[in-house]
């Protein structure tokens, strides 16, 4: 890693890059998240002092743990001071003498970590709260403003989350094989979604919304780094890097989505798109296709088209019928519909949605997808109908413009 | 080593046929042998109907006796299962195959 040499820069970019590291390694030590998380604080605002003035260390990583050591070590032995209890005193006392001594070497201990966090027994909101806290180092202003909910309630919700880890005996240890491919489904589910938080931009500071796809990004690289043999971790990246790519055309100046046919495909990132196609033939090799590397296969059929009506539609239907496979669902049914559309046209598309009417009913996409089916069908009465129902059921502001306009364009029913 | 309670909750109204209730007490005592094999048993036992409790309240210098249960719902405590294992992973472990047997949910829950 280059390092800017500016200090307050530098330890930015540290923060953001060994905040988790810092976090497993002393929570390995003190067997405490809390202590765990203070000791790192304290030593970023160490560095915060004095990086700028006696300069960058040569190691940084090094240095912030070894400073988050000694800054643990100062707190426990000043607790064991203020104890009555002798027993609690000469307990904290033996825990500083044991983080003296523990030997300089580290082993990156980031993936405990994150199966702690995304431990199938916390609930889904405190898994994402946990992971983007400790192992993204967002403090928990920044994570309440990217899911609008005050930053009290975060708070609560994190410190509920580490009580239940202690109190509970959450194990800190990367599962056994046998449990390992649920518990890793529950890992890449947090990280896919933080991902899809930040992308469905609908209100919010646009900001913290990008960080946290950079932030779900650079989650995905840690898992996909330290379990290189899943593919299912390496589908994932692949999924986000290939949407991830779309984003500079994905929203017009004044903030409303533009649907993926009409967005300009000069602005995709073409080096994402790139790293994204190799990852997915990569992994597509081993010979294991899970739902995240069909999800990947089916948007880098997507971003392979230069021009829209270049898509390979008939690539794609045959995609949705591998991951409906491993996946059933009737919302994966419903977007094969839309490709089964673009590959046969509107009226075999509205026959893949009718057997989904039902199950789907109180689902906006539902609606907005017989909509423009309707519409293209000629049907324009029904399409009315059916944009009326998809912008009662739908809650994101920029898709509720994007049917507005569409039901605009339509007469009057 | 910690201790958690692996709690049965069973719904209120008829209990299965004979036969199943068989089925599932072997399948029970199966894994009552296999927990303490594992060193992991302390205590395991169902309960007699809500029907059968009684309540105490504390109420200034007295205690008071009225018939149970305590709470009223649609489900119950139907018994209970104590493990001593390492850790929550262990404990959930072991209740997994207490939901199969009992085909119940169950509550696992750490002793302090």
């Amino acid at each position: 890693m280059t390092l800017p040499t500016d200090g307050a820069e530098a330890v930015a970019a540290v923060f953001r890059a060994e905040f988790g590291r810092a976090v497993s390694v002393l929570y390995r030590y003190l067997g405490d998240l809390d202590r765990a998380e203070d000791a790192v604080q304290d030593a970023f605002a160490v560095a915060v002092a004095r990086w700028p003035v006696d300069g960058v260390p040569a190691a940084p990583s090094g240095w912030i743990i070894t400073t988050a050591r000694r800054r643990a070590i100062d707190r426990l032995r000043r607790e064991a001071v203020g104890r009555s209890k002798e027993a609690e005193a000469t307990e904290l006392l033996v825990l500083a003498a044991s983080l003296e001594t523990a030997s300089g070497a580290v082993e990156d201990e980031r993936l405990r970590l994150i199966f702690t966090c995304c431990h199938p027994a916390l609930g889904p909101e405190a898994r994402v709260a946990l992971t983007l806290r400790l192992l993204g180092g967002l403090s928990t202003a920044e994570i309440a403003r990217a899911f609008l909910v005050p930053e009290s309630t975060l708070a609560q919700r994190i410190s509920r989350a580490k009580a239940k880890i202690r109190q509970a005996r959450i194990p800190y240890r990367v599962p056994s094989s046998d449990d390992l491919p649920a518990r890793l489904a529950s890992v890449l589910a947090v990280v896919y979604l933080i991902f899809n938080e930040g992308y469905t931009a609908s209100a919010g500071d646009r900001l913290v919304r990008e960080e946290l796809c950079a932030e779900a990004i650079r989650l995905a690289r840690l898992v996909v780094g330290l379990l290189p043999e899943e593919p299912e971790a390496a589908g994932l990246l692949a999924l986000l890097l290939l949407i991830d790519a779309r984003r500079p055309a994905r929203l017009d100046a004044s903030g409303a989505m533009i649907a993926l046919p009409d967005q300009d495909r000069s602005a995709w990132d073409t080096a994402l798109i790139s790293e994204g196609h190799a990852i997915v033939r990569g992994c597509l090799l081993l010979g294991r296709p899970g739902p995240y590397q069909l999800q990947a296969a089916i948007q880098a059929v997507h971003d392979d088209a230069a021009l829209a009506t270049d898509t390979d539609w008939r690539q794609i239907v045959t995609l949705y019928d591998q991951l409906l496979r491993v996946q059933p669902s009737p919302v994966i049914a419903l977007n094969r519909a839309v490709a089964v559309a673009e590959a046969e046209g509107p009226s075999a598309g509205l026959a893949a949605v009718e057997p989904l009417r039902d199950s789907l009913a109180e689902f906006y996409l539902l609606h907005g997808v017989r909509a423009g089916l309707l519409v293209r069908a000629g049907r324009e009465v029904e399409a009315a109908e059916e944009y009326d129902a998809a912008l009662r059921l739908c809650g994101n502001e920029s898709e509720r413009e994007f049917l507005a306009r569409r039901r605009g364009l339509l007469p009057e029913g | 080593m910690s201790q958690y309670l692996l709690s049965v909750y069973q719904p209120d109204g008829p209990i299965p046929e004979p036969e199943a209730l068989a089925a599932i007490g072997e399948d029970l005592d199966r894994l009552n042998d296999e927990m303490r094999a594992a060193g992991a048993w302390v205590f395991s036992n169902g309960l007699l109907p809500p029907a059968s409790a009684t309540v105490l309240r504390p109420d200034g210098d007295e205690v008071l006796v009225t018939d149970g249960p305590f709470a009223e719902g649609k489900e119950h405590l139907g018994g209970f299962t104590i493990v001593d294992v390492p850790d929550l992973d262990a404990a959930l472990a072991w209740g997994k195959r207490l939901a199969v047997a009992t085909t119940l949910p169950i509550e696992v829950r750490p002793f302090a």
